[in-house]
């Protein structure tokens, strides 16, 4: 069961589960957890689009193509709220929309041309670990690297951004240049798992695992390793559960496993349900006595 | 006449999403509707298996039971101290992982597939008819028409009540008008409008519809009445304008009106930018001389 490809491809997973737990914490502590959900889903028209232009079905070239929709996504939520009377929910749910939009005209005219024969862009829409080659498995262990490294190196700078933005602008730190890194970051680890998870669930890989983790503590190192390794477990565990019987889709499956840690986390973590009504029983008997 | 059909659907798509769309902008609840688009896979699924049928009655209580249940549980989240797009990323990613899971498990040799819901195909409504009081009409249309009804009832019952609890909830709640009983009442009438919609045009189309022309005309009017004609009107004319650009280069319509929602609202962007920066430059001449 346990043969060398799967066990390449869990590895994969889980640097990419780790590397969303991480990003996607900086994202949720920005209060922009949504911002990711709408930068995958505008990877699907860059991916069509890179595939119409080149005819090719190599990774990096899609990919490219990902990245730029998925930029040019943020750029455009951010420049909706900034320059209009639109608040950034509805600018959110309508950059996302109009882009997956486009990507699914797109989609459809590569499925109507004559190479296209499906050419299995549309596994992009649910990822399929299972069929990733030892190329595929190289870039997302090097761009999961990549993150890492770069979330660790920015660690101080970013925590900074976030809770004290007027401060870090005080002492000259490049606050603009910050945020585009952290945005580049957060595209980078999204293009990365779409071919293993998908573009409509790679959003969750970056929220739910934050969530869960902020659930347990209020610190933010120790919520980053949190979060890093309820990712990781997730993408591992996801990867092995749905490689034992065929025709399961990854994706849905580490979304699953994510979202049963945070089932878990939010009842019996130290702020979460059982806790509260523990402490309220507590507090009530200490009312009838005093 | 089967063209008609199809540009009719949109054309009901368009208005009914449009009426709906309004309010939900204004209480800056979009994302919420998304959640619900992605969640309504998940209560048809459930509607299917627990009831072994396609049968459209059914399918639409589950959409709706899912659509109320998933704004429940992002407000359950939401009040126990989880941010509020947090906790709608949470339950909206849980609830359709769950579904395309079970899609695999139980049901994957029905008409029943993701993409199918995801995109829609408005192009085969006109084949799928049924008859009432002898009238013949696509099925599709007869959906739309009872959703579009059922929001207009509602604002008909409720519009005074809705104004005043988006605008002043605080005020609202103090003269004793029922703010929580009129969101679930309003969510529940946006999951219709989803589970309506989706069939024919798929889930994507439908947030685009819900979203897109409220926001835009909630560039360009003064009062809530305004905003209800101009969101219809947006509504209805990137159904007409994605049509006939999906038939001019051959893809999916449904795509293509998404798309066509995008256009109008760049364009109406700057031309607003283009009449308020000539707006200064005559106030500016009249103030010189």
């Amino acid at each position: 069961m346990l043969s060398g490809n799967l066990l390449w491809v869990m590895l994969g997973t889980m640097l990419l589960g780790t590397a969303a737990g991480i990003t996607g914490t900086f994202s949720f502590l920005q209060k922009q957890s949504l911002v990711g959900d709408a930068a995958a889903h505008a990877a699907l028209p860059g991916i069509a689009i890179a595939f119409l232009l080149t005819g090719q079905k190599d990774l990096p070239i899609l990919i490219v193509g990902a990245a730029i929709t998925s930029a040019l996504s943020v750029y455009c939520i951010q420049w909706i709220v900034a320059f209009s009377k639109i608040k950034a929910d509805a600018a959110i749910g309508l950059v996302l929309t109009v882009f997956f939009g486009i990507g699914v005209v797109f989609l459809t005219v590569v499925n109507h041309s004559p190479l296209g024969n499906q050419s299995g862009l549309n596994d992009f829409i649910f990822g399929k670990a299972a069929t990733m080659t030892k190329v595929d498995l190289a870039w997302l262990f090097i761009s999961a690297t990549i993150i890492i490294i770069v979330s660790l190196l920015f660690y101080k700078e970013w925590k900074l951004l976030i809770f004290d933005p007027v401060y870090a602008r005080g002492i000259g730190l490049p606050v603009e240049a910050l945020k585009a890194i952290l945005t580049v970051l957060i595209v980078l680890t999204i293009v990365t798992g779409i071919q293993s998870v998908g573009v409509i669930l790679m959003s969750a890989l970056l929220i739910i695992p934050a969530v869960s983790a902020r659930l347990w503590t209020i610190k933010l190192s120790s919520m980053l390793i949190l979060s890093a390794a309820i990712g990781g477990i997730s993408g591992m565990l996801g990867t092995f559960i749905s490689s034992m019987r065929t025709g399961l889709s990854t994706g849905p499956i580490i979304v699953l496993v994510a979202s049963s840690i945070f089932f878990i986390s939010y009842l019996i973590s130290p702020a979460g349900r059982l806790n509260k009504y523990l402490r309220k029983i507590q507090f009530r008997k200490q009312g009838e006595v005093g | 006449m089967i063209e008609f059909w199809v540009i009719f659907t949109g054309l009901l798509v368009g208005i009914t999403c449009g009426i709906a769309g309004v309010f939900l902008i204004l209480r800056k609840m979009s994302m919420i509707a998304d959640a619900i688009s992605h969640t309504v896979l998940f209560g048809i699924v459930m509607a299917f298996i627990v009831t072994q049928t396609l049968n459209g009655f059914w399918l639409l209580i589950g959409a709706a039971v899912a659509g109320i249940l998933t704004a429940y549980l992002v407000q359950l989240l939401h009040s126990s101290g989880i941010q509020e797009d947090a906790s709608i990323g949470v339950v909206f990613t849980s609830l359709f992982a769950t579904g395309v899971l079970l899609i695999t498990l139980f049901a994957s040799n029905v008409h029943l597939d993701v993409e199918h819901v995801l995109m829609g195909e408005i192009a085969f409504v006109p084949w799928d008819q049924w008859t009432f009081i002898s009238i013949t009409m696509p099925k599709a249309v007869w959906m739309l028409l009872l959703v579009l009804f059922i929001n207009i009832g509602f604002l008909l019952l409720f519009f005074k009540e809705m104004k005043l609890a988006t605008f002043d909830a605080v005020y609202a709640a103090s003269i004793g008008v029922p703010i929580i009983f009129l969101h679930y009442v309003f969510m529940t009438s946006i999951s219709f409008t989803t589970v309506a919609a989706f069939d024919s045009v798929g889930a994507i189309l439908v947030v685009a519809m819900l979203i897109g022309p409220a926001a835009t005309a909630n560039l360009i009017s003064k009062t809530i009445k305004q905003m209800f004609l101009w969101s219809m009107f947006y509504g209805g004319a990137s159904a007409i304008i994605g049509y006939y650009l999906a038939k001019l280069w051959d893809t999916s319509i449904a795509g293509m009106m998404a798309t066509a929602v995008g256009i109008l609202f760049v364009v109406t962007v700057f031309a607003q930018k283009f009449v308020n920066h000539k707006r200064k430059m005559i106030v500016r001449k009249l103030e010189s001389l």
